[in-house]
């Protein structure tokens, strides 16, 4: 019975072969076709394994050496989400550091396939939506069990939606360096590809919904509002901005449904709400649980919690045209994204209220835990950010840092110290736990990961500020005759020290996050670094006290409790 | 609810959920907080009112205080219009022969011409015309002029461009290839004769007579180019495409030939009188040699 289970399921993925072979073969162009082949090697690969017997995740679990114990919750997929979050992070950040590298040394740009246009999507989805959206999948699956105190709903489904969004990922990946893009920012996928993450998206939304259909709790827990509003909104923003029709159904090109000033509009709706709803939602959602329980603390404020979730939904959806200052989107839409930007403020400043007070009574972890340390940084980058973005939608502000390196460094404050610091905090977190070990290897790799990871931030948005700030300044220059002082190769050419302190605060973020990876897998292998423990300074109470012989005697007499001199 | 208590670190009340371990403290929101957010949603009630918001049937609101990105456009254009106009216009009246003439306006001229340089011309010649040997475009600041480096020859050049097929009067010249036209021996001794000719290696015989046959009818019997047929001159060490003998048997076997775009369709007269008068003035700019019976000049010289 099991043979023939397996043989009919290979028969189905050589059915997938034989098509994919028949797709490679007509396709219209060289990226489709590698598309198809890529496709047809998985079904390949199934095959064998199906007809071998062979159960992959299985030798993935042993390999990692995942714990045998059947946990309470389904844990399996938070787990290989908690590893491809790693993983994606790393070759993220690597392509970062490259691309960042070839601003600084263009002849770095190896054509055609390594070059910044098409490694540029690369770094921005590894980060965004290979590393961020692993971290997401893997920690809305964790949160909501224990929030809801019950398991999956649907627990195949939910492996289906994992292994999707990875299959989705190295789709995407491939088709920027092979040049298969339709070229919206965020949004390169090609049709097929997007129709593929569709139905991830809903059938994820299907296993999140049904599992909090079934808690076992009285009230749904505000994390998981936040997770709900980041998977809803995603899958609306997604649709409707990748509405296209395919040129061919065997090539991978496609005409927008939009056009024009239409076209910029929707990609920027798009654009702005993947950072309201899947960078900071989603991510808040991971900070609403995390934070509260490494520190050991209750949620500062069920009001704030409340007001700023609803207020920062509702003013979110419409900041998207603050992209499109001074183009020829209608002087009403840009007014429109300015004050919605404006209003976004408090609100956002509302999740970073609620996460830092949450330490109240709980402040000394700062001195003592390397990871309530990080995600006090991310807290604090993440109002940083949330600040800035306000600031530099309003027009005036926006007519000099738009299109310069200052949107390259708020984006990056953003993201490596928010989006990039919570998630590894809370990796930190989940290792050890989702592996029954009994803390990371070493607590101190955290601290060292932290501090090359602060620091590297620093470089990276210090200098993209100042370099924005020169750039919008050389660029709108008049001389006293009335002419513009700079060329623009004047103005790359007045970056480059800039761009070498960027590549250098980019590397710093990669080796800590390599740290982190070498730190996670003594964690995995169930060893324990032996090292001195982080502690605060001790205090010697006996020294700590006045010298009684030296002072006059009205002062001793002034202060009863001084010991008396012996 | 049933579960609240007082937090002690705190002194708040709990709400009396409790999930996971997570409980949730009922402080009421900051102040500061709150009244921020009153002060952003009042800053955007004012604002929508000053300026466009609205969208109505036909059109959004215009705003109190009647603002618009073109208006605002538009007046800063004709501000920095105005304060060019009256220079603009003198300079559409002064042939560009005269320009030199007139001190302070070649001077503005410089001026003006570096701008549009910057904008339109600094993507090949660099940013400050020193061109690219690589790439095979030519320095500006030197004295080498392939087509007349006076103020009305380069004019003309910028006008209609070097080798653009869709000018008519364009500068046009063609070097045929010479692969397979010489045995190893006798490309060597012809290269060594071209360089000889700026003191860059000794003089032989055979080259010389090579050149005299092959390359003297365009680039003349001393080599010293001419500018009729757009034939660089060899004998004054400047090169376009590098000086050393791999770079002149590469120009010699397969000739390299630059295109420039014709700029007449793209810019007004104004601004290619400035461009001539700021190329001119890089460094190696000639001067105009009067032609007695050129009726233009006589034309415009008067008042």
């Amino acid at each position: 019975m099991q043979i023939e289970a397996a043989l009919g399921r290979a028969g189905l993925w050589f059915l997938l072969l034989l098509l994919s072979v028949a797709v490679a073969a007509t396709a219209k162009d060289a990226g489709f076709a590698a598309h198809a082949v890529i496709i047809g090697v998985i079904a390949f690969v199934m095959i064998w394994v199906t007809a071998g017997r062979f159960d992959p995740i299985a030798g993935g679990r042993t390999f990692f050496k995942m714990p045998d114990t059947p946990s309470v919750y389904d844990d399996e997929i938070v787990r290989w989400g908690a590893l491809a979050t790693m993983f994606w992070g790393v070759i993220g950040l690597l392509a970062g550091v490259f691309i960042a590298s070839q601003m600084a040394f263009p002849w770095l740009n190896i054509e055609p396939y390594l070059n910044f246009g098409r490694l540029r999507p690369l770094h921005t989805s590894a980060v965004i939506f290979a590393f961020g959206g692993n971290a997401l999948l893997a920690t809305s699956f964790y949160v909501v069990q224990r929030t809801c105190r019950t398991q999956l709903a649907l627990p195949s489904l939910a492996r289906f939606v994992f292994w999707g969004y990875q299959l989705f990922i190295v789709l995407a990946a491939t088709g920027y360096v092979l040049g298969v893009t339709q070229s919206r920012e965020y949004a390169e996928p090609e049709w097929y590809v997007d129709l593929w993450l569709t139905i991830v998206w809903v059938a994820y939304l299907v296993v999140f919904v049904a599992t909090l259909l079934k808690r076992n709790e009285p009230h749904i827990y505000v994390a998981n509002w936040f997770y709900l509003a980041f998977i809803v909104t995603i899958a609306m923003l997604h649709v409707v901005n990748n509405l296209a029709v395919p040129v061919s159904f065997l090539g991978s090109r496609s005409y927008s449904a939009f056009a024009g000033v239409q076209d910029a509009l929707t990609q920027w709706w798009y654009g702005h709400n993947a950072v309201g709803f899947f960078l900071t939602a989603g991510f808040l959602a991971m900070m609403y649980y995390f934070v509260p329980k490494q520190a050991e603390r209750p949620i500062y404020s069920y009001r704030l919690s409340i007001i700023h979730f609803w207020s920062l939904i509702f003013l979110y959806i419409w900041a998207g045209p603050h992209h499109l200052h001074y183009t020829a989107l209608p002087d009403w839409a840009q007014t429109l994204g300015m004050v919605f930007s404006v209003m976004l403020w408090m609100p956002s400043w509302g999740g970073m209220i609620n996460g830092l007070m949450t330490l109240n009574g709980a402040w000394d972890k700062v001195r003592t835990d390397p990871i309530i340390r990080m995600m006090v940084m991310a807290l604090a980058f993440y109002g940083m950010s949330t600040f800035e973005g306000p600031m530099l939608s309003i027009k005036s502000v926006n007519s000099l840092s738009h299109y310069t390196d200052w949107t390259i460094g708020h984006v990056h404050s953003g993201a490596l110290g928010w989006n990039g610091m919570i998630t590894f905090a809370c990796l930190y977190y989940l290792f050890p736990r989702l592996w029954g070990r009994e803390r990371m290897y070493s607590l101190r790799m955290i601290n060292w990961h932290f501090w090359l990871a602060t620091l590297g931030i620093v470089f990276y948005a210090a200098s993209m500020w100042v370099a924005g700030v020169t750039q919008g300044l050389m660029w709108r220059e008049y001389g006293p005759d009335g002419y513009l002082v700079n060329s623009f190769a004047d103005t790359v050419a007045a970056l480059h020290p800039m761009f070498l302190m960027r590549m250098f605060g980019g590397l710093l973020y990669l080796s800590g996050a390599l740290v982190m990876t070498y730190n996670v897998w003594m964690t995995l292998a169930g060893k324990l670094r032996n090292e001195a423990p982080m502690t605060e300074t001790p205090h010697d109470a006996d020294r700590d006290k006045p010298i009684v012989d030296s002072r006059p005697p009205a002062a001793a007499g002034a202060a009863p409790d001084a010991v008396p001199a012996e | 609810m049933a579960n609240k208590r007082i937090d002690e670190a705190t002194n708040t009340e709990t709400v009396g959920h409790e999930w996971d371990g997570i409980e949730e403290l009922n402080t009421p929101l900051p102040r500061w907080w709150l009244w921020t957010f009153y002060a952003t949603i009042i800053f955007a009630i004012v604002y929508v009112v000053l300026y466009p918001a609205w969208p109505m049937v036909e059109k959004a609101t215009d705003g109190v205080l009647g603002w618009s990105s073109r208006g605002e456009l538009a007046e800063e254009m004709r501000l920095a219009d105005q304060a060019q106009v009256g220079f603009r216009e003198q300079l559409a009246r002064v042939p560009i022969e005269r320009l030199p003439d007139d001190g302070e306006l070649m001077a503005r001229a410089v001026a003006g011409g570096r701008a549009a340089f910057q904008v339109n011309c600094s993507q090949c010649h660099g940013s400050g015309g020193a061109g690219d040997q690589k790439l095979g475009y030519p320095n500006l600041n030197d004295d080498a002029w392939l087509w007349g480096g006076d103020l009305k020859a380069i004019e003309y050049t910028i006008v209609h461009g070097v080798r653009w097929a869709e000018d008519d009067e364009t500068r046009q010249s063609v070097m045929p290839p010479f692969e397979g036209a010489f045995d190893e021996a006798q490309l060597g001794a012809v290269v060594d004769h071209v360089l000889s000719l700026s003191g860059k290696a000794q003089p032989n015989a055979a080259g010389a007579q090579i050149f005299a046959d092959n390359c003297a009818a365009c680039h003349g019997p001393q080599g010293k180019g001419g500018r009729e047929f757009g034939a660089p001159n060899l004998s004054d060490a400047i090169w376009l495409r590098g000086g050393d003998r791999a770079d002149l048997r590469r120009q010699i076997l397969g000739p390299r030939m630059g295109v420039m775009p014709a700029w007449g369709e793209r810019l007004d007269p104004v601004t290619i009188k400035m461009l001539a008068a700021y190329v001119h003035s890089l460094g190696g700019g000639e001067d105009f040699v009067e032609v007695a019976d050129n009726p233009e000049v006589e034309v415009d010289e008067q008042p």
